[in-house]
């Protein structure tokens, strides 16, 4: 006899009525079963929505750098830091510092896998339609730069090889400044002005997408970058140079200030990914040894995006603790609900063992109602865990990413963190001794 | 004591004692029983507060184990059974009866009269069929879905009798049944006992009431773990 109700030990019959008991046990105490899941409730959502939000910021910052040029290397010139108390020592009038054309031809003729350098130089100045205007800055470059650079011309043209030889008045106007320099009308062949110079539109091109990001990451990258930094006009390099010289007058703040910059921005374009990594290496030596102050910096957007998936990693092992410390957390207070859910049902428990419930069968019993308790929570879980990221998407207009397996590992942990935790109250509950339990008031 | 009757005894008792450990003494609730019990027997046992009849019938239903002696259940040396065994014993031969009733508050009438034969394995639909059967008899045929909490004292040990019989035990204990009840009810519950051992089930009721040596067949007095008088009523079948 003894072996035929070994039949019925684990049989699905017991499993269904030892759920509907459980949940018949947690429904006695509707609002103390409640709080006792929320623990895991908010254990489970954050883990969710943290993930959401992670992965999103991540595959973000990873899309503005790729359309950086995973390939490219980005050199500026800038300011050197100390190249200021240096000039005023000299009392130079002109500012002189930068990239230079030598640079470009030593990182050609010595760099391997060099493909192209896109060179540009910049003029910052007041850009004028009619009576519009804004200070936004000017580049002078080379007929390839949209390409290398992975930026769609969204409308005319950009200027060819030809317009370069011709030092051809020409410009490009990024998406924004055509924006804000043409509210209403259409700019393609309407002209613009700098200082006493015309410029016949001829194309608009997508805002730099790493106007925004080299903004934050590289706090020098633009030496005086303003909130508009994404506004840029583009005209051929030898135009530039026509138009406003060798050394560039900026009027500031009540005072003239002169610079001679050759180049402002160099664009390496580097032909395999995996030699990116020792050409960068190679043009920082060139340009340590051509220039004794840093007056330029490097970008290079794989570093950066490698960096990005290692600052993901690091996000991933934070949130992972959070995730473990608050279900933890959750488990605690399930655990400890269940401790006194036992001794409550002490009685309960006597009864059940003097009409023929095994300590397994007490086991599973208690084992059951906590995981349903934890699982519970971690279904509302789950189901806030899938709203919140939503919500955020939708007021924050912040990119949030689901994985699908998120909401699986989280629901599971909270299963896992149930039998964890009910694993002790159970097993107390089923090493009572009857008789005492009997007698329990 | 008595003439030995035909049947092999259901219950035998060989030399049993329990001990307690009480700090550096230690308390002997029983000492040197021996007691058989044979089918059909409609025992009382009385005895002063603290003789050990609750000791006697927690090692009786498989609850307890004796510290020294032996126990045959059906044959089956049960002090020599492991804590599932016991539970098998327990849920398979044994029917309870509380003073308190003791009923599962969550569950109602139905579902508590159901317990035992979960624990056996009994099918759902079974079990239900037992259930519903029992209530009725004991007369609680209308209050199926009741919960205990709704129920009068003497309804909710009708419900117990009810849940002691699903599983069509061996042998009923019952450890002061009616202490908790009014005369009536008390009344009305003993009467199912008279009818259940009519029937032929074996019934152990432990009581204070002198009048059940009365109604029962035999009366046993324990007197400091000891048992003073066995008495079958003259007139009694066996
Ligand atoms: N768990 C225990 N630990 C220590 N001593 C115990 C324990 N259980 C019972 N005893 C002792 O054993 C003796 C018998 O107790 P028991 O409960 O069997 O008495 P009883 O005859 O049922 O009394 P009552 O009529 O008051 O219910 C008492 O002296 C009691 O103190
Ligand atoms: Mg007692």
């Amino acid at each position: 006899m003894i072996q035929h109700s070994l039949l019925h030990e684990f049989s699905l019959f017991r499993l269904k009525r030892s759920v509907l008991l459980g949940i018949k046990s947690l429904w006695m105490h509707k609002l103390r079963s409640l709080l006792t899941a929320m623990g895991i409730v908010f254990g489970v959502c954050s883990v969710i929505a943290m993930l959401a939000i992670g992965e999103g910021a991540s595959y973000e910052a990873q899309q503005q750098i790729k359309e950086l040029g995973s390939q490219n290397v980005i050199l500026r010139s800038v300011k050197a830091t100390d190249a200021t108390t240096a000039g005023e020592q000299e009392r130079s009038l002109i500012l002189e510092y930068g990239l230079t054309y030598r640079d470009i031809a030593q990182i050609q003729a010595t760099v391997p896998g060099v493909l192209v350098t896109i060179p540009a130089r910049e003029v910052k100045d007041f850009i004028w339609n009619e009576s519009r205007s804004i200070d936004s800055s000017t580049l002078g470059t080379v007929p390839w730069f949209p390409e290398m650079r992975n930026r769609t011309v969204l409308r005319g043209r950009f200027f060819t090889e030809v317009e370069v030889s011709s030092r051809a008045p020409v410009c490009v106007l990024s998406q924004s400044l055509a924006r804000h320099l043409f509210p209403l009308s259409e700019p393609l062949g309407d002209t613009v002005r700098i200082q006493s110079s015309y410029f016949r539109v001829i194309g608009v091109i997508q805002d730099d997408p790493a106007a925004a990001s080299s903004e934050t990451e590289n706090k020098n990258a633009r030496s005086d970058a303003t909130p508009g930094a994404a506004m840029e006009m583009l005209i051929p390099i030898s135009t530039l140079e026509d138009h406003f010289g060798e050394v560039l007058f900026k009027y500031r703040s009540g005072s003239f200030e002169a610079e001679k910059v050759e180049l402002h921005e160099v664009t390496v374009r580097i032909d395999q990914p995996d030699q990116v990594m020792p050409a960068a290496q190679a043009i920082r030596h060139i340009l340590e040894r051509n220039h004794k102050k840093v007056d330029y910096e490097m970008i290079v957007p794989l570093d950066l995006l490698r960096r990005a998936e290692r600052t993901k990693q690091i996000f991933n092992i934070v949130l992972g603790s959070i995730a473990a410390i608050s279900l933890l957390v959750g488990g605690i207070g399930i655990m400890n609900i269940m401790l006194a859910t036992v001794t409550e049902r002490t009685r309960e428990i006597g009864i059940r063992r003097a009409l023929g419930a095994k300590k397994k069968d007490i086991v599973v019993q208690f084992l059951i109602e906590t995981v349903m308790l934890s699982g519970a929570g971690g279904l509302i879980g789950v189901a806030l865990g899938l709203a919140i990221p939503l919500v955020i998407t939708h007021f924050a207009e912040m990119v949030t990413i689901i994985e699908f397996w998120a909401p699986a590992l989280a629901f599971s942990i909270s299963v896992i963190t149930g039998v964890l935790f009910g694993i002790y109250p159970a097993f107390r509950a089923a090493g009572m001794n009857p008789v005492e339990a009997l007698r329990h008031e | 004591m008595n003439s030995p009757p035909s049947s092999e005894p259901v219950i035998e008792l060989r030399g049993v004692e329990k001990h307690y450990q009480m700090g550096d003494t230690l308390v002997k609730a029983l000492h040197g029983v021996d007691l058989k019990i044979f089918p059909g027997d409609y025992i009382s046992i009385l005895g002063p507060s603290g003789c050990g009849k609750s000791t006697m019938l927690n090692i009786l239903g498989c609850l307890d184990q004796p510290s020294i002696g032996q126990y045959f259940l059906d044959g089956l040396d049960v002090s020599k059974l492991s804590d599932d065994d016991l539970s098998q014993v327990r849920g398979k031969k044994l029917g309870f009866i509380f003073q308190s009733y003791n009923l599962i508050q969550q569950l109602t009438v139905v579902e508590n009269i159901e317990v035992p034969l979960y624990y056996q394995g009994v099918s759902e639909k079974e079990s239900r069929e037992i259930a519903v059967d029992l209530a009725t008899r004991v007369g609680l045929g209308k209050r199926l879905d009741h919960r205990p909490t709704e129920l009068s004292g003497g309804q909710q040990q009708r419900v117990a009798i009810a849940r002691a019989l699903s599983n069509d035990p061996s042998v009923i204990l019952a450890d002061e049944a009616t202490g908790n009840l009014d005369s009536k009810s008390g009344g009305d519950i003993l009467e199912i006992f008279d009818h259940l051992n009519a029937e032929g089930k074996t019934l152990i009721l432990i009581t204070h009431d002198e009048g059940m040596s009365q109604r029962t067949s035999r009366t046993i007095r324990l007197k400091d773990g000891e048992i003073a008088s066995d008495k079958r009523r003259e007139g009694t079948a066996q």
